[in-house]
């Protein structure tokens, strides 16, 4: 392996940015592709699809043996609310492969107790998000119904190409909150890639499976997303 | 709480095999790139070697790790990649104990 892409690789992977490493296996000549970098052909469609998959493995193409080891960040999921449905949420998107976090100010809610083994932060998201910042491989579903919580998480996760928004609350609550978030200046077509109401439609009635709503969609978004555009998140 | 959304510096082996390599060392990286029935670690695991036979990762369950760092030496030396592969059907195999019915194929590189 060269040491320059293995460098490359580390700082891509350290910065929660995908990458695949293409080794052509008869010689030995490996080079790295990152999300967004044009590679035309049957090698770029296998490349495509081991970005959306994270899948590695043998393709051949155009005559020739590559191995692709596709490495892309482990998604994660933070949730705005230390509410009954994030306390089904979280043992659920830890089994599934999401680690899970909660924000919420309220430290009666966000307490230890409510919440075994669960990364929480009893602060305010504007405090919490500077720390841990979203990126494009988290996903944000806001849960407290209350904008003065919910809405600056909203639009940092719009802001940062989160792979997933969702909001919490009725038509109607929604409806409100798009006004809300247009008059902090963000833009129409962003608000319209908010998942609300939250969840897929499975007729959930009780808080565990409006969590299982919440993570399908999650995992739907996660899995359908589209590669071929540079993460939002980038900022020029 | 310990994140699982972040890299572990203390035991990736891609980190490790960075760190190894400034501070001058000879690495070799051993990756699974093909597996058939049950594998017991998935494509794209990697197990990294030094030229003291010093590793880190993995690619099996333990059972043929012995086996890859002993090639891993020859590679070192000769800079050439090959590939490796253990399954049930082969002698070799059964003699390192890849015997969870499993087949991998595991190419073995020099750093650098």
């Amino acid at each position: 392996m060269d040491p320059y892409q293995l460098k490359k690789l580390n700082a891509e992977r350290r910065a929660r940015r995908a990458a695949v490493l293409v080794t052509d296996l008869g010689d030995g000549r490996d080079r790295l592709v990152c999300e967004g970098d044009a590679v035309a052909g049957e090698l770029g469609t296998a490349i495509a699809e081991a970005f959306r998959t994270g899948a590695s493995g043998v393709v051949e193409a155009e005559g020739r043996s590559f191995f692709l080891n596709a490495h892309l960040p482990q998604p994660r999921l933070v949730v705005i609310g230390a509410v009954h449905i994030s306390q089904a949420l979280a043992p659920m998107a830890q089994v599934a492969g999401y680690p899970l976090e909660i924000i919420d100010p309220r430290t009666a809610f966000a307490t230890p107790e409510r919440f075994p083994d669960v990364a929480l932060h009893a602060e305010w998201p504007e405090d919490a998000l500077k720390v841990h910042p979203l990126d494009s491989y988290t996903a944000l579903a806001a849960l407290t119904h209350d904008p003065k919580i919910d809405d600056f998480a909203l639009k940092a996760a719009l802001e940062a190409g989160c792979f997933y928004v969702g909001a919490l609350g009725s038509r109607k609550t929604h409806a409100k909150r798009v006004e809300r978030l247009m008059a902090m200046g963000v833009p129409a077509e962003r608000i319209d890639t908010i998942f609300s109401p939250i969840g897929i439609d499975i007729g959930a009635a009780s808080p565990a499976e409006i969590a299982v709503a919440v993570l399908a969609q999650v995992i739907r978004a996660f899995r359908s997303r589209d590669t071929a555009r540079q993460p939002k998140g980038q900022a020029a | 709480m310990e994140n699982a959304a972040h890299l572990d510096e203390s035991r990736d082996p891609l980190l490790i095999a960075e760190e190894w390599m400034k501070s001058g060392r000879d690495v070799a990286i051993a990756t699974v790139v093909e597996t058939w029935g049950s594998a017991p670690r998935p494509t794209g695991s990697c197990l990294v070697i030094d030229s003291d036979g010093n590793f880190q990762g993995s690619v099996s369950g333990g059972c043929v790790e012995g086996a890859v760092i002993a090639e891993a030496a020859d590679v070192i030396e000769s800079g050439k990649p090959r590939m490796l592969e253990f399954g049930v059907a082969d002698e070799t195999a059964w003699r390192v104990g890849l015997s969870c019915g499993g087949r991998i194929r595991v190419y073995v590189e020099r750093l650098g």
